[in-house]
């Protein structure tokens, strides 16, 4: 399994094995940027993973008030789904219970595509009858009065279905500490590449599953071939100096940005070095049979 | 790529229709079959040879030059393409247009860009009244693309108007906005008596208030909305003067409470 290294950093020679999703991108903004933040924020969280949030969402980055519609500071958020049903109707609860209550938000379209998805379209009736449509050089907004004054929000948004989820690294190191650092240096390199996110808690998953278990009705479970404590209890995936593992799970607009932002964990990994970040980088995949997308390390080291 | 162009003689002895001298209604002909294209409203035939010098070019962009206010239903039903018109015009300039581009470089009589669906019409001097409203009989003034007015407009501006945007740079007469459906209407200057009179839905932007303010429009305070933010970014690519006229707080006045009272006033500070 292990072909090649690099500066020291054993590289599995495996894949990332990734499926097809829909998704949309809104822009959020505000008043400030950290109110901005603090919708976006609200909004995409418990978006971790669609097997129990319904969706996965982040933040894509932080835009200048000349970058958005209305010239306000904004941020892009991304969504993605298994279906477009799914994540129509996570996009309007999403929307409706986080963005519009923020004070001084308005939302927008974030994603130009040929087929749309519903946003202030859905969300009008909040109005209760007051709600105004502008329709402004082919973009129609709807302004939903709230307690600050209005809310604004763009009729529709873009749906793509060319998203690509599940892009991922298996960063594996001597400690605990020496993997978060490494992790969490990947995660920032990947967090810069465009049209991305990594939906776990900063980016980061510690809790690896493997499809299937011993009890009935549970779908995944622990990933005990990477577990440190269950090496010898079980087949382990990892050698003798490898006591911990994290990895990060990239969703992306397209399958060229997942292969960038891979690009650029790895990229990250190998500047930091194997003394104070990852000894070994692998990638997670199920035999390549389910996902259509594979994503061969080797292929995108630096 | 040259203009086709069609330079009028002299002031004719009769009101012209000149609906037919639009980009798309001249595609695909000769000079000798423009020529011979009646223009007449009476009973004294007119054609375009009688009355009009024409140099050949491209009939996507019609130039027409020496206008004078008898030309009336210049650009009506254009569809695309560009038609540019060298002085004054008549009535009902660029009517249930649907595309395109109107400029006139002059004055526009009343019923410019009455009931148009799209496109944009730009007016270098004054507007008559009942600027994009309906005929009498229709139900609908204007139902898209954008009007601007350089100069002033007459009474009754966006009569009726469903969709659209309408920009008038210099003042307008009373009743700016008369049953408004819903769209856009800015006036930067001072609107005449009873703006938005019996208007259900829709929004009209007064940068200098008007003489007189109907008691059925609510003040609602003043705001900074981001919609207004949004007609500003709008706007700006055909009237910067309008949109650095939004940028700030502007008074809100709901109504016509005689009507549905669905509609809204923003008044600027330049009061």
């Amino acid at each position: 399994m292990r072909a090649l290294a690099i500066r020291g950093i054993r590289i599995d020679d495996t894949f990332a094995e990734a499926f097809g999703m829909r998704a949309t991108a809104l822009i959020i903004t505000a008043d400030s940027i950290r109110w901005a933040r603090q919708a976006a924020t609200t909004m995409t969280g418990f978006a971790t993973s669609v097997i129990g949030c319904g969706c996965e969402a982040g933040i894509d980055r932080e835009l200048a008030p000349k970058e958005t519609p209305d010239g306000r500071p904004g941020v892009r958020v991304l969504l993605f789904a298994v279906s477009t049903a799914e994540l129509q109707k996570q996009l309007q609860a999403r929307v409706g219970q986080c963005v519009l209550p923020s004070p001084g938000s308005a939302c927008y379209s974030g994603i130009s595509a040929a087929e749309t998805l519903r946003l202030g379209d859905a969300l009008r009736y909040f109005g209760d009858g007051w709600q105004i449509s502008k329709q402004l050089g082919g973009r129609r907004y709807w302004r939903l009065p709230v307690m600050d004054g209005e809310f604004v929000c763009e009729a529709t948004t873009g749906l793509t279905k060319a998203a690509v989820g599940g892009g991922n690294l298996l960063i594996m190191g001597r400690t605990a500490r020496a993997t978060r650092l490494a992790a969490e240096t990947a995660a920032a390199a990947i967090a810069a590449v465009p049209d991305v996110i990594a939906p776990f808690p900063g980016g980061i998953a510690r809790s690896g599953s493997k499809v299937g278990s011993k009890y009935k009705g549970v779908a995944a479970s622990t990933n005990d071939a990477y577990c440190p404590t269950l090496r010898g209890a079980v087949k382990t995936a990892l050698d003798d100096d490898i006591d911990a593992v994290l990895e990060i799970v990239i969703d992306g607009l397209t399958s060229a940005a997942v292969a960038d932002a891979m690009r650029a964990g790895l990229a990250a990994l190998v500047r930091l070095g194997p003394k104070r970040g990852a000894l070994r980088i692998g990638a997670g995949n199920y035999g390549g049979k389910l996902g259509p997308h594979h994503y061969r390390l080797r292929d995108l080291l630096p | 790529m040259r203009p086709l162009v069609l330079s009028l003689r002299r002031r004719p002895d009769q009101r012209l229709d000149m609906s037919p001298l639009v980009p798309h209604r001249l595609a695909g002909k000769s000079a000798a079959e423009i020529g011979r294209i009646a223009l007449q409203t009476t009973r004294a035939p007119l054609a375009v040879a009688d009355i009009f010098d024409l140099r050949m070019g491209n009939p996507t962009h019609v130039r027409i030059e020496g206008s004078c206010d008898r030309l009336d239903q210049v650009g009506a039903g254009l569809t695309d393409g560009e038609l540019v018109v060298e002085g004054d015009v008549g009535a009902q300039a660029g009517r249930l247009m649907t595309g395109g581009r109107l400029t006139i470089r002059g004055h526009a009589g009343p019923w410019a860009g009455s009931a148009m669906r799209g496109g944009v019409i730009e007016i270098f001097r004054t507007a008559g009244d009942r600027l994009g409203g309906p005929f009498g009989g229709e139900t609908v003034g204007m139902r898209g693309g954008v009007i601007v007015v350089r100069g002033g407009a007459g009474e009754c501006v966006a009569d009726r108007m469903r969709r659209g945007t309408i920009v008038v740079e210099g003042p307008c007469g009373a009743y700016a906005g008369s049953r408004m459906i819903a769209g856009t209407l800015v006036v930067l200057r001072r609107a005449g008596a009873l703006p938005g009179y019996l208007m259900k839905r829709g929004t009209i932007v007064l940068g200098a208030g008007s003489e007189e303010l109907s008691p059925t429009f609510i003040d609602c305070g003043a705001h900074e909305l981001v919609a207004m933010r949004l007609l500003s970014d709008f706007v700006r690519s055909y009237s910067r003067r309008a949109a650095a006229g939004m940028r700030g707080p502007l008074r809100r006045y709901a109504g016509d409470m005689a009507v549905l009272g669905k509609g809204e006033i923003f008044v600027g500070n330049r009061n």
